[in-house]
């Protein structure tokens, strides 16, 4: 479950709600649903960091570009 | 053949000049001659080149509006329609506007030019829009790093959507060098593979301010972004080159910051609905997953052994009590013959025999003798009566 922590807002909240949208329409037998619960509580509580955690960062173009 | 009046085909003529569309709408340039002002307020001259000339009509309401000043020799840019002074059998320019060339006017003028020419391209077209990534990752900004419009920019995005990285791509906003620059910030942006989306941003100022960005090579760099650009330039009623090749428009640099990003407000409302969603749906899951267990052991009620094995332990039950009862029944049957039996035993024992009178006779050894051919004369045998017994020696 690692791997949370790497994920962009987008790519977390993305899954988040494929993976609520996979709870509502399926009918999932009751390990599933409870290993899904657990991620989607954690894909939001990521999301969550990131939104009120986040710093703006601003950089100059060439900076993080040695080719300039 | 027909045979027309002069006032006809004047009339036809004066038609003919009404109905073309160029010469409805047109910006000339010439050399100012002949400048009479009309005790009316009129203006009335005449503008030429090396080749030509042309009669100009300025009317007072117009010629009130005319910003410069207006000499022989001078060389203007006059707009207005052709048509036909019928009195006089001429064609003349009936100007409503007068600017200097290089002016406000002969700026608009290269403005609409422009325009019209990118139009024609097809760079305006909506199907060359690219969309604006709804989470850009990064965003590229091109402006000046002292400008207002560069804070401005700042401050939206660390409001709204912290998340995002901003690459700023630094450019003179305005001044002659100005265009030459932002093609160049635009293009360093465009070289790196991980800008999601540019913004183009320059704070209010006047029109000249702003000309950079009505620069032909400059709209022509925006048009060619491989990154989709957002236009934030100047105030709400400022159109500008770049805002009609711009994948989006926004009226201020501000508003630009928030057409790229998405509100952290309302990310987190969303977030919160998600999650809601998300604990409600896995309660369903939780109500389901009982109720399907519910319905199953409900069910094994019915098929269960426990029925069976009831059923199963009456019949036991019963079965043995069968089973007691005849059991009981050969018992007592047995122990009858068992007894008769002992009886029977008892009336064939020897000692039985013997009290009825019977002896039995054994040599010495302790053998029953049976037959006469075991004896032997003078032989001593025993007799063994029912209380008692005696010897005998055989005599023949």
């Amino acid at each position: 479950m690692d791997d949370i922590a790497h994920l962009s807002y987008e790519e977390a909240y993305d899954e988040l709600e494929a993976l609520v949208a996979r709870m509502e329409s399926g009918e999932l037998p009751l390990e599933k649903s409870v290993a899904l619960y657990e991620r989607g509580q954690k894909l939001s509580a990521h999301c969550q960091a990131l939104l009120e955690g986040a710093e703006l960062k601003i950089k100059l173009v060439d900076e993080a570009d040695p080719a300039e | 053949m027909q045979t027309f009046s002069v006032s006809q085909i004047t009339g036809y003529i004066h038609d003919l000049f009404d109905a073309d569309s160029v010469l409805a709408d047109v910006w000339v340039q010439g050399e100012v001659s002949n400048l009479t002002i009309a005790r009316s307020g009129h203006w009335y001259f005449t503008i030429k080149d090396e080749d030509a000339q042309l009669r100009c009509v300025m009317f007072r309401g117009a010629a009130r509006r005319v910003r410069i000043d207006v000499g022989a020799g001078d060389e203007i840019l006059v707009h207005g329609r052709v048509s036909v002074y019928e009195a006089r059998g001429e064609y003349q320019l009936y100007a409503d506007l007068i600017e200097a060339v290089g002016g406000l006017g002969d700026l608009h003028r290269q403005f609409e030019a422009l325009k019209a020419k990118l139009d024609a391209e097809g760079l305006f077209e909506s199907a060359r829009k690219q969309p604006i990534p709804a989470f850009p990752a990064r965003l590229g900004v091109v402006t000046s790093p002292t400008a207002a419009a560069w804070h401005d920019i700042q401050n939206v995005l660390r409001r709204r959507f912290p998340l995002v990285e901003v690459v700023l791509s630094p450019t003179l906003v305005q001044g002659s060098e100005a265009p030459r620059q932002i093609v160049m910030a635009l293009e360093r942006l465009n070289r790196r593979e991980d800008i999601d989306a540019i913004i183009i941003a320059r704070g209010g100022g006047s029109l000249e301010d702003l000309w950079c960005f009505n620069d032909e090579g400059v709209a022509r760099a925006v048009a060619k972004s491989r990154v989709p650009v957002i236009s934030g330039i100047g105030h709400e009623i400022d159109f500008t080159m770049v805002d009609f090749v711009a994948d989006l428009r926004a009226p201020t640099p501000s508003a630009a910051a928030e057409l790229a990003t998405p509100n952290r407000d309302d990310l987190l409302l969303d977030l919160d609905r998600l999650r809601a969603g998300l604990t409600s749906v896995f309660g369903a899951s939780l109500a389901q997953n009982a109720r399907e267990l519910e319905r199953l052991q409900s069910g094994l009620r019915f098929v269960t052994p426990a029925k069976t094995i009831g059923a199963a332990q009456r019949d036991l039950a019963e079965g043995r009590l069968r089973l007691e009862r005849a059991g009981a029944l050969k018992l007592e049957r047995l122990r009858n013959r068992l007894a008769s039996m002992a009886k029977a035993l008892e009336r064939a024992s020897p000692e039985h025999i013997l009290a009825r009178g019977y002896a039995l006779v054994t040599d010495e050894d302790g053998a029953l003798i049976r037959r006469a051919a075991q004896v032997s004369k003078n032989q001593r045998l025993n007799v063994q009566l029912s209380k008692d017994r005696f010897k005998v020696r055989v005599d023949d």
